[in-house]
Parts: C-alpha cells; sequence; structure tokens
C-alpha cells in the first residue's frame, strides 16, 4: 500500500514500489468506477498516460522534476489547457481549446504532475453547489460513503436513496470530488468567494484559498478579477502546502502578483501552541448555522484554548453589509469580464446573421445560462452612469471598511481567526435546488466571501463528521502573505482532530451495478 | 488567426477607413499629407478667412467660434500596450495578434514601458503635470473590432494634465506675419487602439484586423481655445512636430497615426458657449480645418435661420466637402466605466521621491527623463532665427517640411553662399519644384550637395543668377552630372575676360548710335536696353554690374 496522500506516494515512486504509469491507471480506474459522480468534463487519459510514461524515464534516471513528478493531478474547467477543451461548464465555450497553458497548470507540468482531465463546475464558476453547469450536477462522493450510508440506514426514509444524493458544494465541485474519490492527489479549483474552500467542507477535503498576488491568475478564466485566485484542493495540510510551493511566486503576465521572491512551503510541525493568539469574530455566530457546526466550532477554539494558545473573541463589524457588497462588485466585473463572449473569436456562435448586433444578442442568449445572464444584467445596471455612485462606488468603499476591519483584527495581535467555512454539512440535491442560485449563494459564502474582499489567506480544514455521517470543516484565515503561518496552524489543528478518511468500499457493495462488479479494494485506499 | 468574418447591418464608424482611402483618394502624397499649403501662397479653402464669424453685416449680431479637439496619436514602440505583439503598419491581416489581443480568456494585461515613457515625455513637451500615480480604466462598448468588449484607458486619472501647446499662426496677405497662439491641454491619457473593421457591402459581410488592436495610444485633449480650422490645423501640424522631434509617434496622419475628432460650437460673445458637435473622420489636415470652417458656418446658418444645433456626432464627408449627422449608436451610449482589476495604479517616480535601492528596470524617473527630452521645434525655429537671421515664416516653413530642414543644414554646411541665400534658394527654388511635382523632399533628384555646390559657384560670381537657376533645372533632370559640369557644358560661366567684354560693348554702342544719343540727352534708362543687348551677346555670360560699369566709363569719356 502506497497510501492517499503526496509525501508516501512520492516515496513509493522514489524507491520504485509503484511506478507512475501504474499510479496513472490507477487513477485512471478510479475515474471510470466513479464516472457517475460527474466529477470530469473531460478525462485526459492520454496525456496523463503519455506524461506518465515520461515521468517513468525520469525516475528511471533517477531524476525526478520534484515532489509533483508522476503524481495525478485534475484541474477544474475553466484554467486554460493548452491543446485540452476548456469549458468553463458552459455552451459558450463548448468546444474551445485554448492555445496555451495558465501559468498555474504550467508550473504543475514543469513538476511533472500528470493531468488527468478537467472537472466539472458551476457554469463560469458562478453557484455554491457545482449544480449549475451545462454538463450536469456533481455528485458528493460521501453520498455513497459508508459513513454515511450507515446512518442513512438507521433512518426511517432511507429507501429512495439513488435520487437522494448529496451536492458537492462549489463552484469546484467537480475538483472536490475528483480529490475526495482518490481519482487524484490534488486538484486545482478557484476561489472568488468561497468555491474552493466550500467544497473542501463538504467533500472532507482541505481546501486553501492563497493570498490575492501569491499566485497567478493568467490563464483562469475569470469571474472576478479583483477576487480570483488559484485555489487547491487536497486530502491533508502538507499536500497542500507541496502545491502550494510550486505555484506560488510572481508571474510577469499577471501584474498583481507580488514581485518578493517566494521561500517554499515547508511545514514546521508545530508542537507547542501557547504563543498564538487565536480570534473568534463575533459576528460569524449567524441564527442560520447549524447546531452541529456551532458546536464543533466552540470545540475547535476549546482545543486551542485547552493546549494554552489565547482564544479571544474579536469584531468584524462590517461583515452583515459583505454579501450585498460582494453581490454588487462581483455582477460588476462579471458584466464586463463576459463582454468578450461574442461569437466572433472563439467559442459559441449562433446562426443568426441579419446584424452585428442580432449576432451577439442570439449568440450569448445560447451560450449563458440564465444565472450568468442574470449577473451581467444586474452588473451592468451597476455601472451605468447614474448608478455607479450609488451601487459600485459605495461597495468599494464598503469592501475597504470591509478590508479594514480584518487589519484592525490582525495589528491587534490576533494570528489566525477561526470561524465555520459553511452553515451545515452538505445537503441533497433535491434539497438544494429548491432555491435559486442567487439565494443559495449568498447563503453559502456568508463565512467565505468577506476574505476575497480582502484578499487574504485562508484555508477550510475537514474537523468531524456530523451525526448523519458527513464531513464539517472549519476555517482559517491568516494575515495577507502569512499563508505559511496559517497552513502551520492547520496543521497542527489537523492532527488534533484525526478526521476520518472516507470509506468508499461501502459505495462498492451497494452499487455494484454502478462498478461493474470491479473490486474497489486492490486500490489502496487506507493510511 | 484566420479573420472573423460577420454580416453588417450598418456601415461607417470612426477611424474605421481613415487610413484606407484618405491619401490615395484625394491624391494626397503620403509624406506630405500634413502641409499646410497657404505657407507657400497657393490657394486653399482652409484658408481663406472665416469671414461670417469675423466680419458681421451691420445689424447682426457678432459669432464667435469654440473649437477643441481629441486626438488619438499611435504611440511609435515595437510592441503593444499591454501584449507582447509587434506593432507595424500594413503588415499581413490579423499577423500581430497575441492571445491577450484576441482577448482569449485568462489573458491578463502587462503594461508596456516604452510607451509610459513616451506618455511621460510627451507630457513633460506640453508642460503638462505628470501625475505620479494614474489609473485605468475599462470602457466597454459592443464593436467588431474591440474584442474584448471593452477599452482599457485612463478616465480617471490620466498620467499628464494642464498642460498648453504654442503655435504660431501666419496672418496678412503674403502670410508674413507670424502671430502666437496658444491652446491649453487638458489632459494625456494612456489606451488601448481598437482593431479595424472592413466592412464588404457586396456580400454584406465584415472582414476584422486585429493588427491594430491593443497598439498603444496617447490621447490628447485640448480645451476650446481655438477659434477656427486654420487654428485647429496649425495647432496639431504643431503636436505633431513635436512628437515626430519626441519621436513619441510617427504621426503619420494619412496612416491613422494622428486621428483627430473636433469638437465645434458658435455663440455670440459674451454668451455661454453654444451646443457642440462633435466632428469625426478627419483623416488629413486639410479636411480638418475645411470641416471645422464648413461646421462653423453650418451652425451660425441654422441659428440665423432659427434653428437649432444637436449635440450630436457629424462625420466630415471629404467628396462633398460637408458634415453630415452620423447614424449614431456611440454618442449616446453609456460606457459603464469601471477600474481595470487586473492592472495596478502606475506609479512613477521623481529624483525626490525615488525610493533608495530602486531598480531602474521596475521604475521610471520623470526627472531623468525630462532631463534627456530632444530639442522642439518651437527651440529649433528660435535657433534658425537667431544663427541664420532668418524670418519667423521661414523657419516655420522650414520645419513643416519633413526633411526639409535637415536638408537646408546639410547645404548650408557644404556651401560657402550666405545663409540668406540658401534659405531663399530652398524655400523658393527647390521646394517650389518639389511641390509641383508632388514630391517629398526625400524625392527630390537633386541632393543637399549639389545645391551646395550650385551655390558656391554662385556665391564666387562663377556664374550669375539666372544662369544658376538654368544650372538647377538641368540638375533636376540629370541626377549624374554635377553643377560644374552642366556649367562647362553649356557654357554658363560668366565672362571673366574684361578686355572681351569692354570690346563688346564698345561694338554693341558703336551698333546703336540712337540709344547712346538719348543716354546723352539724359534719357537715363536707355542704358538698360544696352546693357540688355550686351548680355544677349554674351549669351547671358556677363554679371550685368560690371557691364553697367563698363558702359557708363565708355559714355563719360
Amino acid at each position: 500500500t502506497i497510501g492517499t496522500t503526496l509525501k508516501p506516494v512520492s516515496a513509493g515512486l522514489k524507491q520504485g514500489q509503484i511506478t507512475p504509469t501504474e499510479l496513472c491507471q490507477k487513477c485512471l480506474s478510479m475515474i471510470k468506477k466513479t464516472k457517475f459522480l460527474n466529477a470530469y468534463i473531460t478525462v485526459t487519459e492520454e496525456e496523463a498516460l503519455k506524461q506518465a510514461e515520461e515521468s517513468e524515464k525520469r525516475y528511471a534516471k533517477g531524476q525526478p522534476l520534484g515532489d509533483l513528478d508522476g503524481i495525478p493531478v485534475a484541474i477544474k474547467d475553466n484554467f486554460s489547457t493548452s491543446a485540452i477543451e476548456t469549458t468553463c461548464g458552459s455552451n459558450m465555450l463548448k468546444g474551445y481549446v485554448p492555445p496555451y497553458n495558465a501559468t498555474v497548470v504550467q508550473k504543475l507540468f514543469d513538476q511533472g504532475a500528470l493531468l488527468m482531465g478537467k472537472t466539472n463546475l458551476d457554469e463560469f464558476a458562478m453557484g455554491s453547489g457545482s449544480t449549475d453547469g451545462v454538463f450536469g450536477p456533481v455528485k458528493n462522493p460521501w453520498s455513497y460513503s459508508k459513513q454515511y450510508r450507515e446512518k442513512r440506514k438507521q433512518k426511517p426514509h432511507g429507501e429512495n436513496e439513488d435520487s437522494d444524493w448529496l451536492i458537492t458544494g462549489g463552484s469546484s465541485g467537480g475538483s472536490a470530488a475528483a480529490v475526495s474519490a482518490f481519482t487524484c492527489f490534488a486538484a486545482l479549483g478557484s476561489d472568488t468567494g468561497g468555491s474552493t474552500r466550500n467544497p473542501a467542507a463538504q467533500c472532507g477535503l482541505v481546501g486553501v484559498k492563497p493570498s490575492y498576488g501569491l499566485v497567478s491568475r493568467h490563464g483562469l478564466i475569470p469571474l472576478v478579477n479583483s477576487m480570483d485566485v488559484p485555489g487547491i484542493l487536497t486530502r491533508c495540510v502538507d499536500d497542500a502546502a507541496v502545491v502550494l510551493g510550486v505555484l506560488a511566486g510572481h508571474d510577469p503576465k499577471d501584474s498583481t502578483t507580488i514581485q518578493d521572491p517566494v521561500k517554499p512551503f515547508l511545514l514546521p510541525s508545530l508542537t507547542d501552541v501557547s504563543k498564538l493568539c487565536i480570534g473568534i469574530p463575533k459576528e460569524y455566530l449567524v441564527p442560520e448555522l447549524s447546531s452541529e457546526v456551532q458546536s464543533l466550532w466552540t470545540k475547535a477554539a476549546d482545543l486551542f484554548e485547552s493546549r494554552g494558545a489565547k482564544v479571544i473573541e474579536v469584531s468584524l463589524p462590517h461583515t452583515s453589509y459583505s454579501i450585498v457588497c460582494y453581490h454588487v462588485l462581483c455582477t460588476s466585473e462579471v458584466a464586463s469580464n463576459m463582454a468578450r463572449f461574442d461569437g466572433l473569436e472563439y467559442g459559441h456562435r449562433c446562426d443568426i446573421d441579419v446584424s452585428t448586433e442580432a449576432m451577439y444578442a442570439a449568440t450569448r442568449r445560447e451560450g449563458f445560462n440564465d444565472v450568468v445572464r442574470g449577473r451581467i444584467l444586474s452588473g451592468n445596471f451597476f455601472l451605468l452612469k447614474e448608478n455607479y455612485e450609488t451601487y459600485f462606488i459605495k461597495a468599494q468603499k464598503v469592501r475597504r471598511l470591509i478590508a479594514n476591519d480584518f487589519v484592525n483584527v490582525f495589528n491587534s495581535g490576533v494570528d489566525v481567526l477561526l470561524t465555520p467555512t459553511t452553515l451545515s454539512e452538505a445537503v441533497p440535491y433535491l434539497e438544494f435546488i429548491k432555491e435559486d442560485n442567487r439565494t443559495r449563494s449568498a447563503q453559502d459564502d456568508i463565512f467565505t466571501q468577506a476574505v476575497n474582499m480582502a484578499g487574504l489567506p485562508a484555508i477550510s480544514v475537514p474537523m468531524a463528521l456530523s451525526n448523519q455521517g458527513l464531513p464539517i470543516g472549519l476555517q482559517f484565515i491568516g494575515r495577507a502573505f502569512c499563508d505559511q503561518q496559517l497552513l502551520t496552524v492547520a496543521k497542527w489543528f489537523e492532527k488534533q482532530v484525526q478526521f476520518p478518511v472516507i470509506q468508499l468500499q461501502g459505495l462498492m457493495d451497494d452499487c455494484s451495478a454502478i462498478f461493474e462488479n470491479e473490486k474497489l479494494a486492490s486500490v489502496s485506499l487506507k493510511h | 488567426m484566420a479573420a472573423p468574418m460577420l454580416r453588417w447591418g450598418c456601415a461607417g464608424r470612426r477611424w474605421a477607413f481613415a487610413c484606407v482611402d484618405g491619401g490615395s483618394r484625394h491624391g494626397l502624397g503620403a509624406r506630405n499629407d500634413f502641409t499646410l499649403s497657404g505657407m507657400r501662397g497657393q490657394s486653399s479653402l482652409a484658408l481663406q478667412p472665416l469671414i461670417t464669424a469675423q466680419k458681421p453685416r451691420k445689424g447682426e449680431h457678432e459669432w464667435a467660434a469654440v473649437v477643441g479637439l481629441e486626438i488619438h496619436a499611435q504611440i511609435s514602440s515595437n510592441s503593444k500596450l499591454f501584449s507582447g505583439s509587434q506593432v507595424h503598419f500594413a503588415a499581413p491581416p490579423n499577423s500581430l495578434v497575441s492571445f491577450f489581443d484576441a482577448s482569449l480568456p485568462g489573458t491578463l494585461p502587462v503594461l508596456n514601458r516604452r510607451c509610459v515613457e513616451a506618455a511621460v515625455m510627451t507630457g513633460l513637451a506640453l508642460n503638462c503635470r505628470i501625475n505620479k500615480k494614474s489609473l485605468f480604466d475599462r470602457k466597454h462598448y459592443f464593436y467588431a473590432d474591440l474584442p474584448a468588449g471593452y477599452q482599457i484607458t485612463q478616465q480617471r486619472l490620466p498620467i499628464a494634465v494642464n498642460g498648453s501647446l504654442t503655435y504660431g499662426v501666419c496672418l496678412g496677405k503674403k502670410r508674413r506675419q507670424v502671430i502666437t497662439k496658444m491652446v491649453r491641454i487638458k489632459q494625456i491619457q494612456l489606451e488601448q487602439d481598437s482593431g479595424k473593421s472592413l466592412h464588404d457591402d457586396l456580400r454584406s459581410q465584415t472582414l476584422i484586423d486585429l493588427n491594430r488592436a491593443g497598439v498603444g495610444l496617447l490621447e490628447v485633449v485640448m480645451e476650446p481655445d481655438m477659434t477656427c480650422g486654420e487654428e485647429a490645423a496649425t495647432a496639431v501640424r504643431e503636436l505633431q512636430l513635436i512628437l515626430q522631434a519626441l519621436g513619441t509617434s510617427q504621426a503619420n496622419m494619412a496612416e491613422g497615426q494622428l486621428r483627430v475628432d473636433a469638437n465645434v460650437s458658435v455663440h455670440h460673445p459674451g454668451e455661454p458657449f453654444g451646443v457642440r458637435t462633435e466632428v469625426k473622420n478627419l483623416n488629413s489636415a486639410r479636411f480638418l480645418a475645411k470641416a471645422i470652417d464648413y461646421e462653423i458656418q453650418r451652425q451660425i446658418n441654422e441659428l440665423e435661420n432659427g434653428g437649432e444645433i444637436l449635440n450630436e456626432t457629424r462625420s466630415f464627408d471629404s467628396t462633398l466637402g460637408c458634415t453630415v449627422p452620423m447614424r449614431d449608436k456611440e454618442g449616446k451610449q453609456d460606457y459603464r466605466f469601471m477600474p481595470e482589476p487586473n492592472l495596478p495604479p502606475l506609479v512613477l517616480y521623481d529624483a525626490a521621491s525615488l525610493p533608495a535601492g530602486a531598480d531602474s528596470r521596475q521604475v521610471i524617473n520623470i526627472d531623468y527623463i525630462r532631463e534627456r527630452l530632444p530639442e522642439l521645434p518651437s527651440v529649433t525655429r528660435e535657433k534658425l532665427i537667431e544663427q541664420y537671421g532668418m524670418l519667423p515664416e521661414h523657419s516655420f516653413t522650414l520645419l513643416n517640411e519633413a526633411g526639409l530642414l535637415e536638408f537646408f543644414q546639410n547645404v548650408i554646411k557644404e556651401t560657402r553662399a550666405e545663409p540668406k541665400v540658401v534659405t531663399s534658394w530652398v524655400l523658393n527654388i527647390f521646394l517650389g519644384y518639389l511641390k509641383q511635382q508632388s514630391l517629398a523632399v526625400s524625392e527630390s533628384p537633386i541632393t543637399p550637395s549639389a545645391l551646395a555646390e550650385l551655390l558656391t559657384l554662385l556665391d564666387g560670381k562663377v556664374i550669375s543668377s539666372s544662369a544658376a537657376k538654368q544650372v538647377f533645372e538641368e540638375l533636376w533632370k540629370s541626377k549624374s552630372k554635377t553643377a560644374a559640369q552642366i556649367v562647362s557644358e553649356k557654357k554658363l560661366e560668366l565672362m571673366q575676360d574684361l578686355e572681351a567684354l569692354e570690346q563688346l560693348c564698345q561694338a554693341i554702342m558703336e551698333g546703336h548710335p540712337q540709344v547712346v544719343m538719348d543716354l546723352k540727352k539724359g534719357n537715363l534708362k536707355a542704358i538698360n536696353k544696352l546693357i540688355g543687348l550686351v548680355r544677349k551677346a554674351t549669351l547671358d555670360r556677363a554679371d550685368p554690374t560690371v557691364i553697367k560699369k563698363i558702359l557708363e566709363e565708355k559714355l563719360s569719356s
């Protein structure tokens, strides 16, 4: 057995216990077995096997490129990949094949990582469920876990299980499902308002949103340029640190990346937290918060306190304005960013050709879903000359206040903030779609989007399973560009809570038809 | 990238064809597009005095016109404003297009340092305040040759503000009087150029060429301090000379590197400004002046006939010589300006604010650029006036014609002739020949050396002034011969043999006793007849002053 996290697998590759091709094939077979999760839009089997072959040659020579050489990864389908279709989960970009790699994709390739495929998402990353993409919703692997199934059996209404599957959260739900279902070791998501941390929490993964400016956005098809960051989804904090170490640093193609050189992300194993000050923002205790999440949040705070850390209640007074402000800024930038999709240079083009304007209109109506079109309309409204001061400028001012809230708290001596990531654990799809995308996004981004407005680093770490047997994650927020300190604290926490590994063997027994009677056990899923 | 095509419902838009038909159809040479022909005394509509605006008939109100300009100058740089694509005029369509220029999703702008330096240089040359911090904005509109759906510009906080441009307008019958005028520069902003749309009406299609998309532009906004077409054209010409001297733009109107929109209104002096119209599609100086004067007159006529002026965009139709309203979708459009989130504020430094140990490749120092500004045209003209005793209007003409100053200076270097003689020959004879044949200075068949040699012969009295003109004509026709060769072949040297000349004079006097009689009776003008006869006999090779002297001596003896 080679384990499920990067370090032992990397060691296994170096020692020749497993070859990159074997590892790649194991993951490809997992992708096939879990196809019904709809985690991938495109599986790049050929590409992955070719990369594995190259990697194998390097290992044979004893010259691997780095810790990621031969490691299967997945990439959200809003990162440009050269010669590989990149759709953003939209009709608009179906069939669009970028001629270049996003900087983060190139950096993974330069390290020898194997690309397994492009993962599913909400259309143009607009959503919090991974349910609103043109390729259909993503199913949460935990829906089929032994842990969840066993709890369900105890309840009376467990008869209609197949239609009762859970959402992954979003918008990087495909990436989360891909990592959670062992089809790869790490995946790239994007995080604009919580799109990496939210599915990480709901799929029992570590989800990192780096500081704005630490990781290049070049090649990431934008949602909100001033808030987007590439996110990382892994099964443990150390893995996330390895990937972040590879991705971080100045990119001449992205003028918003930091100029200073970035040191490698090596995480010390903290033994003493007594010098730490953990802030608990009181505004994050909202009525909608589930009692289970609330009690785990309290437990986590107690844990720090019991080990000698200073835990204090802090105030981020402008928190309640944040989600509205986010909505104005987000839709405004969306309206602007989406203007380029006009059917001329690339992407979908309608058949109507009576005039350019008619062509634009029909192309955009056919290419975008209701969520995208709705945000474009809102954004253009906010940007109108007569509304600009009232909405956009005001939202920018509020954004500054929100960012200052964080600055003030950190200046008062707090090292890291501890908050919930989501209001509750993952909900069933049928439950989720009772509310529209906008309502859901406003609810689900409540604890996460303020961090994007302030450009801070944050990480969601799975803490425990709920009474239903579903993962619950908590969020740590750090000072700008103190990503390493943040991850170090998260690693200590991860070690204390010992979050259980997802047991997908249950899935095997119950869904044998889906798995064509193949034994999943051959792939080592245990520690 | 293949040229994307689409069908098109309407035609015509600013700049779309600025450089396609501007030059050829109207017979303007590529390089002398900006000749202010009036300075050479040729007639031109643009230079006729604006009668209505200045000379009201009795009982009528006086009208005053107000003209402001918005000028787009393409920055002369190797690569585009935000991408690494090359900048070339007339490259094959869509051959200079980066992923960013085609607005591929995920691409980001990276500011070109050279373009920033060009903006700073231009700002300094136009006496602007350079903003140490400036910002970029997105201006949104849908257009086929604007692939991103927005243009990156500097709406809120431009790189340079509050400057001025001084220019000289020639007045008087012979345009001998130069009056200095000043126009305030509101701001200079950096922005992206658009691509080009080529409308194929036959197939009702539009072809898009993105070679120009993303090229750096300097938008120079001039305050409404001008009053007529000629002032505007002269101010633009001066700006063009400054840009060329700085090397920040080639500023060739025919190639679309300099594009001018004019805001025009009329009002009664002492009353508030009238409603203004914007006139676009002005692709030469001549049309600029013509369009503005037409528009002023049109507005006055409209108002005097009880009509009103609409705040609209009008296009100049150069064939009809008038402005017509554009079917305007842009005019009332809301551009939904928004800060460009992918570009941090542009921060510039001066000697005082430059951080210690700053990497000079990472920062731009305004003072460093200021110290290295090249000589500006106004200074060059002052030097010409001072050094060569030149008339101010001559200094203007020398600079206005591309390459003429350099030609003049090369002649001066190589000849012994007086600067005044050189000035006169270069501006009257040489320039006259060029204009007659619609040639640019660079296309002249006569080199500065050849003219210098000729003027040296003239100065040394080896040939007469009229012979010199003959030699000049020969030089123009046959490049292979030198002035000296032509002089000797055509036997144009002045007669140096005084004895022979005396004999000739004697013979002429003897042959025309009646004329000599007249002279002796006191008709002094009769001597000219004798001089003429001698000159004719010498085939114009004798110096008339010498002939006169000999004749006078003989008559008085």
